[in-house]
């Protein structure tokens, strides 16, 4: 059934369709439409749930890894300074091989205070175990809420659903709702291989010495490492039954553009339409959108990017004293291959400054105008 | 006939708690565990935040315990057991205790913002502090339930802790949760016999069990009990329970009160204390006695 929806209420459908069984969440903004609309459909039934509403995202990260490992599916949302006040369980949930699925508002780190959006809360877990989708669309939330629980199931491998701030969460869009049935057809119950049962008494994550705890994380990151694969096949499944395909990445007219943009979340939706502006007038630029951070999807990068004579990363986001994140892992990505081309890292959009279209025919014109970057960082609509 | 006495046990045989695990000698807390699963049984589940009993159980993948536990982080042990409880409530397995097991560093210090959320929301666990009144797996550092004038690894004898023990017992009757108790290892069958009531109780229930630390206290493992009943024989560590923060009703009552210096001459960290300071401690614990025995009389 469609319906218009806001982001934030695509993040609520999908924990409501995935059937999850217990959502422990904080408030904090722009994510509370999520968790409201949540305890709407508990209250009313419409999901079976537990609902802890707990003091802090530290408890609520907490609490639903007691409660997936008692085998319960567990969904909670959060954004920013949440997200930072998680940050040990978030190592614990993956460390644990918790499959919780997180939906994270991206908002600005304070100080100065901010409600806007960037990718820098989420991006600072980028080190922690975690599968991060970044969405640019409403039906983009839910489908992607939808095949986070699966994959994330499969491998034991939590996983962190993104969107921006009041660009992506705020914003009503057309949403095609699926039908249970069909969801449930797609996501069977959750059966985890070990939980905690009074008929088979375990201890989980004991003391762990030198000698096994290398072995966990070595079996993380083989794990980490079939999440593409995983990712395509699920993308390709949900194609199948509902008509839509996602993937780890969103190429637009990549085949023969001389000047690829990489870009993630809302900004990549602008950089699509920009990107057919510019085509119109005859200019071969393309845009890769990349969906998935974390595993980074680097045959897939490599690929898309090899006709490109020269790459302009669109970071919302700053390593301090580094790069941009997406600008790192695509110089990482194209290391050593593609004849060299060169990166040209923009920083754009930090704490919801707009990007629009005429942003990206700013870099695309800087781009077309230099051989190389001038700079590492190329600041865009910065005031100096 | 014969007239052969039968010596009737006071607590069940079964054990939950394997001999050969790591505590220290003389551990009080491994005493507490022991008890405690006496009473709940089988049906059991822990959630062990870092502390002493994150060790003692062994480590990966050994645990002396026939229990499940699940190792939390250190401030999450209420949290995660609210969250245990809800997981295990939908997928059906409704009968099991969710218990938190936590030391006094996780209960009154690090983990007390989480404690007094699943307690303000009355979640279905039992939250047990067992209180050897330091950091002790860490190494001896002090806590806020390290006694006035006890040394530390960070209250060095030139400058011993200055504040009294905080009183959490008072802060979750504070909450109104349906049950709490103090209990000590040197009376187990008091211990016992309240865990059995917790566990027919819904809701928030909360233990706070006083646990020698021969290690910490540096005392000889051997008095470990004797100082637990020392500790309840002179006023310094009550033993009652409270319903709904109100009913109060002391389980150990005092004919007559020793003094408390005894009790401290049998440990190192209280050795540097001159006759004055023992005094100064003497007056205190008289003073809380009075306090209890107010409470005891419902005023």
């Amino acid at each position: 059934m469609k319906k218009v929806i806001m982001g934030n209420h695509a993040l609520s459908f999908g924990a409501m369709l995935g059937r999850t069984q217990v959502i422990a969440a904080y408030p904090i903004t722009p994510q509370t439409q999520v968790v409201e609309l949540l305890s709407e459909m508990c209250a009313d039934g419409s999901l079976k749930a537990k609902f802890i509403k707990v003091e802090s995202e530290h408890s609520a990260m907490a609490a639903c890894i007691g409660a997936s490992v008692a085998g319960a599916r567990t969904f909670t949302a959060t954004s920013a300074q949440g997200l930072a006040l998680m940050h040990e369980m978030i190592h614990w949930a993956s460390g644990g091989r918790h499959p919780v699925v997180l939906g994270n508002i991206n908002r600005a780190m304070a100080p100065g205070w901010s409600i806007w959006a960037d990718q820098n809360d989420s991006l600072s877990e980028r080190d922690t175990g975690w599968m991060q989708f970044y969405c640019s669309s409403n039906q983009e939330v839910l489908d992607t809420t939808l095949q986070a629980f699966k994959v994330s199931e499969a491998l034991y491998i939590p996983s962190m659903v993104i969107l921006d701030a009041f660009a992506l969460s705020h914003t009503y869009e057309v949403v095609d709702v699926p039908d249970q049935d069909k969801v449930d057809e797609f996501l069977p119950p959750f059966k985890p291989y070990a939980r905690i049962d009074p008929a088979t008494p375990r201890a989980f994550n004991g003391l762990t010495g030198p000698e096994n705890y290398m072995e966990l994380r070595y079996k993380l990151q083989k794990d980490m490492e079939r999440v593409p694969d995983l990712v395509e096949s699920t993308g390709r499944e949900y194609e199948k039954m509902f008509g839509r395909y996602l993937g780890a990445v969103d190429p637009y007219r990549c085949e023969d553009a001389e000047t690829i943009l990489v870009t993630s979340g809302t900004a990549g939706y602008t950089a699509h339409v920009a990107v057919e502006e510019m085509r119109k007038e005859g200019r071969p630029v393309g845009n890769l959108r990349i969906r998935m951070f974390r595993p980074f999807p680097f045959a897939l990068v490599r690929d898309i990017l090899a006709p490109a004579k020269k790459i302009a990363v669109v970071d919302r986001n700053i390593s301090y004293g580094h790069h941009g994140m997406f600008a790192q892992e695509v110089k990482s990505a194209i290391y050593g291959r593609n004849g060299g081309a060169p990166v040209f890292g923009f920083i754009a959009g930090l704490g919801g400054r707009d990007i629009t279209p005429v942003s990206f025919r700013e870099m695309v014109e800087y781009t077309a105008a230099h051989d190389r970057p001038e700079e590492d960082i190329l600041w865009i609509g910065v005031k100096r | 006939m014969s007239q052969e006495k039968k010596m009737k046990l006071s607590l069940p045989v079964e054990e939950y708690v394997g001999p050969g695990n790591l505590a220290c000698q003389g551990c009080g807390a491994n005493l507490a565990l022991r008890y405690t699963l006496k009473a709940l049984g089988p049906k059991t589940v822990l959630c062990i935040p870092a502390c002493c009993w994150a060790v003692i159980d062994g480590p990966f993948p050994h645990s002396c315990l026939s229990v499940s536990i699940y190792h939390c982080a250190f401030e999450t042990a209420a949290s995660t057991a609210t969250g245990v409880k809800a997981g295990l409530d939908m997928v059906g397995e409704t009968e099991m205790n969710v218990v938190s097991w936590a030391g006094d560093g996780g209960t009154l210090d690090i983990g007390i913002q989480a404690l007094s959320g699943a307690a303000e929301r009355n979640d279905d666990i039992i939250y047990v502090c067992y209180d050897n009144e330091a950091y002790m797996n860490t190494g001896i550092q002090r806590s806020s339930g390290t006694p006035k004038g006890a040394w530390t690894t960070t209250t060095p004898v030139k400058f011993p802790k200055e504040q009294p023990k905080k009183d959490i017992d008072a802060i979750m009757a504070a909450h109104r949760i349906p049950y709490q108790a103090t209990a000590s290892i040197a009376y187990p069958e008091d211990l016992y016999r309240k865990m059995v009531k917790a566990k027919s109780i819904k809701g928030t229930r909360f233990f706070h069990i006083f646990a020698p630390c021969p290690t910490g206290w540096k005392s000889r493992p051997e008095d470990a009990v004797k100082l637990a009943r020392m500790a309840v024989q002179n006023g310094l560590f009550p033993v009652y329970e409270i319903e709904h923060g109100e009913k109060f009703t002391l389980n150990i009552k005092l004919q007559n009160k020793k003094p408390v210096d005894d009790y401290l001459k049998l440990q190192g960290r209280f050795r540097h204390l001159k006759p004055a300071d023992i005094q100064a401690l003497q007056a205190e614990v008289d003073r809380e006695w009075e306090r209890v025995l107010k409470k005891a009389r419902g005023c």
